[in-house]
């Protein structure tokens, strides 16, 4: 049996967790219903503020005593602002309601808390197995997960520091003291965990290196500067459960020697700072963090820093100068952070998500975190998972779940009936994978392998309907700004790769376009200074291997399959489904380029189209009139009439 | 001291001599364009002084290797010559090609390397973009010419670390990235008309005294 197993007395702590247990208790034990709800910023940003404020409205107006427990996220976005109504009274089992607006919120409380109806057609379905309701672990997007990382994330309260502890949080710390540094290190080593940033580089191996540096003052930064688009991991965690943060880093800093640790936080995710500043007092308020921690003699502070909203400030070196005053600029490697990082010290930089699984593997032991995944990639993989699937969100597998599983079981599938075209993994870094790689596994070495990479864990699923020739163009684009500009090639490589692929997707592009695009994205892999620009170009090297049709449509035909690229599609109205009389397309053209034709049905002027696609949308389903072409030459000219219906009033 | 092998060249330097610098020192010519004798860590940002190191999967900048014993290096393959090549035409894609009308007309390190790795200052490969702004004159001292510039970063080293002085940085970001004067031309120091430091290191005469002492 693994030594962490073990239960390691303190008195301190026991103390602290007693507290955090009557709390519990208490509220467990209090009359009347609990009302959880998730209150990270997707919550929020989808309402669930105006739900709570519905909810302790209604409730004050009918005089009933609930509670409500504010928690962090639970991953499942396209449920959002979710609740969860434990209402025991009733003789349901805890209930999930995706979707709650301020009317579902006065509805439920009038019709379930008051009354002991349900509602049944608003229920996603019950948090525990009973005979009543489907229990939510019969469906595939939660049965399929496994949460290691995320596990306590939408069940406690992010700003209560008890309600962590509650849930055996900082349970790890005193059996740690007894243990020596290097066996914490040996236990993370036997775990195989890897680094969640996106090399994947092993995290026990890292903290050996930091550790066998004979240096008095040594550093650990906790990156949490998410910058990919689509990608939102890092702040779910922080958002939810910070302190399982800053267990790991408490777990790192006493295995290397570490008396001050940084958390790096960009400036945009102002709820997780907030959120983790809070954590970092509520911990030292208890002696988990500061002076001579629950009595080992160990001192660890902690500190905020704020990102001022550059992406390339999630690359290391670039984090350090950053954290310094300087301009957040890329250095070379070596020497790498642990030999000398922040003010020359040695610093171990690790992930939000790699530190987050620090305390899950201690409490577990390294043997147990081997048992999840493969045998190169040990542990779980969290994906925001985006775009055109079903039910969106974040999600934690295993390492070694096909990436077929991950698309069409747990997410859903492809909405709409619409075909699977690509999945674009690891952000703006990553690769655009097509069909034939769906049943490829996720794990390091495998994505890496098909082209894409594991990067922080972005994934955007795209339909038959997408051109990845305008996917290139839009993460050239992000990376292109985003660009520090130091080196040569990423500085002026990418801008030729951006101008490039603007020119391909107005139908401007040539063949020896496409040469260039190919030779140049190879220089600036090969040639940048830092992993931004040396993963720059995979976005554009993937679709070209795998998606060559669509360039060459684009460049040989002027034809962008996707529709996607404007310059390259034309709207039409088919006259013989178009219904006389009609004017939903009249009235939302924005530049008045739908005319009545002599018979009173509509055309479009093609030289006054903006190609927004308005008319589409407001064509009624029943007519179906308006179509969309590529290339803009399939359109059929209809010829406007000398005088239109408007010129006569 | 350490000898290693240079194009089949034997060599005798200093051990933890920078690569490039030995190179240089014993007449092997590498494109360079960032590196400044003396720098403790050079920022390999212009990515030109590549060379392959036997036992090193890719090419690598030299200014960033310190010598070994028995190093196997080569200055001259068609990975190295290919990088160097993409390099200088990416940097000559935002410069105003103008040399007769130069001050660096002759003495350039565009202008040195063009020929040594015989590219033309004036190529198709890629269009030419220029900025709209010709000459920065908000510095009281100093004139800036960002469709000459490099953005090597010589200027700001050794402003800020031979000079101890902080007159300039870089600016903006990404592709529209300058040298800037932190826009503020109240708290200049008089010793920065008198240095001139940067304008002497600038390979491309981007930086020009407003005026000859």
């Amino acid at each position: 049996m693994s030594p962490a197993n073990k239960e390691h007395a303190n008195p301190r702590f026991d103390e602290i967790r007693e507290k955090a247990e009557t709390r519990k208790r208490a509220f467990k034990e209090a009359p009347g219903p609990k009302i959880h709800i998730g209150m990270a910023t997707c919550g929020i940003a989808s309402g669930a503020l105006e739900t709570k404020d519905a909810f302790e409205q209604m409730l004050a107006q009918l005089g009933i005593d609930a509670q409500i427990h504010t928690v962090g996220c639970i991953g499942h976005c396209y449920a959002e602002p979710f609740v969860i109504i434990d209402h025991p009274e009733s003789g349901f089992p805890p209930i999930f309601y995706p979707e709650v607006t301020p009317g579902k919120a006065n509805m439920l409380t009038k019709l379930f808390l008051a009354e002991g109806d349900p509602r049944f057609e608003h229920i996603l379905g019950a948090t525990e197995k009973n005979e009543m309701i489907p229990w939510v672990m019969e469906f595939a997007r939660f049965s399929q997960e496994k949460r290691v990382v995320m596990e306590k994330c939408g069940h406690i309260d992010p700003e209560d520091i008890y309600d962590y502890i509650a849930a055996d949080g900082y349970s790890t710390l005193a059996g740690m003291f007894q243990r020596t540094p290097q066996e914490i290190i040996r236990e993370i080593k036997n775990s195989g965990l890897r680094g969640r940033g996106g090399a994947g580089f092993p995290t026990g191996p890292k903290w050996e290196l930091a550790a066998n540096e004979a240096r008095d003052t040594k550093l650990v930064i906790c990156n949490a500067d998410e910058g990919d688009p689509g990608a939102y991991m890092d702040r779910t965690i922080l958002e939810s459960n910070p302190h399982q943060v800053l267990e790991g880093i408490i777990a790192c800093a006493y295995a290397i020697g570490a008396h001050k640790a940084v958390v790096y936080v960009r400036a945009e995710y102002p709820l997780a700072v907030r959120i983790i500043t809070g954590a970092i007092q509520q911990a030292k308020q208890l002696g988990l963090v500061g002076k001579d921690i629950l009595g080992s003699s160990f001192d660890l502070d902690i500190e905020v820093f704020q990102g001022s909203g550059a992406f390339v400030c999630g690359e290391e070196t670039a984090l350090i100068r950053s954290i310094e005053g300087f301009r957040g600029m890329p250095r070379h490697r070596p020497p790498y952070p642990v030999q000398s990082g922040l003010w020359g010290k040695p610093t171990v930089i690790n992930n939000v998500k790699t530190l987050a699984s620090i305390a899950p593997i201690l409490k577990n032991g390294a043997a147990w975190y081997r048992k999840i995944g493969t045998e190169n990639s040990p542990g779980t993989a969290i994906f925001s998972v985006v775009g055109d699937v079903v039910h969106p969100g974040l999600i934690e597998i295993p390492m070694g779940v096909t990436l077929r599983t991950l698309i069409f079981d747990i997410c859903g599938g492809i909405p709409k009936k619409k075909k699977f075209k690509a999945v674009q993994i690891g952000g703006p870094s990553g690769g655009c994978l097509p069909e034939d790689f769906l049943d490829t596994p996720i794990d390091f070495d495998s994505l890496t392998q098909a082209g894409a990479m594991m990067g922080s864990g972005g994934m955007v699923v795209m339909d038959e309907d997408t051109c990845t020739v305008d996917i290139s163009r839009y993460f050239l684009d992000f990376t292109q700004k985003e660009s520090c500009g130091e080196c040569t090639f990423c500085r002026i490589g990418t801008f030729h790769l951006l101008t490039i692929l603007e020119r391909i997707t107005e139908g401007e592009g040539n063949e020896a376009d496409l040469k260039t695009l190919e030779q140049l994205s190879e220089d600036i892999k090969n040639g940048s200074l830092c992993g931004l620009g040396k993963t720059a170009p995979n976005p554009v090297l993937t679709s070209l291997r795998y998606f060559k049709d669509d360039y060459d449509a684009h460049v040989e035909e002027k034809r962008c399959p996707g529709m996607m690229c404007r310059p390259l599609v034309a709207y039409y109205i088919d006259l013989e489904k178009c219904a006389r009389g009609c004017d939903a397309c009249v009235g939302c053209c924005p530049v008045e380029a739908v005319f009545t034709t002599s018979n009173r049905k509509k055309g479009i002027d093609q030289s006054l189209c903006v190609k927004c696609g308005e008319c589409m949308v407001a064509c009624p389903p029943e007519y179906d009139a308006v179509r969309k072409v590529s290339p803009p030459q399939l359109a059929p000219i209809v010829e406007r009439p000398q005088q239109t219906v408007k010129e006569h009033k | 001291m350490v000898t290693l092998l240079i194009d089949d060249k034997k060599i005798d330097v200093k051990e933890g001599t920078n690569l490039l610098r030995a190179c240089l020192e014993n007449d092997i010519y590498i494109p360079n364009l960032c590196y400044i004798k003396g720098m403790q860590n050079p920022p390999a940002s212009c990515r030109l002084c590549f060379v392959e190191i036997e036992g090193e999967d890719h090419p690598i900048a030299s200014c960033t290797v310190r010598v070994r014993d028995d190093m196997l290096v080569h200055t001259d393959t068609p990975r190295v010559r290919r990088l160097q090549k993409t390099a200088l035409q990416l940097l000559l894609s935002v410069h105003d090609v103008d040399c007769k009308n130069c001050p660096a007309n002759r003495k350039c390190g565009l202008q040195d390397m063009a020929r040594f790795l015989k590219t033309a200052l004036k190529s198709n490969r890629f269009d030419l973009f220029l900025k709209k702004n010709q000459v920065d004159q908000s510095h009281p001292f100093l004139d800036y010419y960002p469709n000459r510039c490099v953005l090597c970063g010589r200027c700001v080293y050794v402003c800020r670390d031979q000079q101890k002085l902080t007159e300039l940085t870089f600016a903006q970001r990404g592709f529209n990235t300058v040298i800037g004067f932190f826009g503020n031309s109240q708290t200049i120091p008089p010793s920065c008309d008198r240095c001139r430091a940067c304008a002497e290191v600038c390979p491309v005469a981007a930086l020009l005294p407003k005026r000859e002492i």
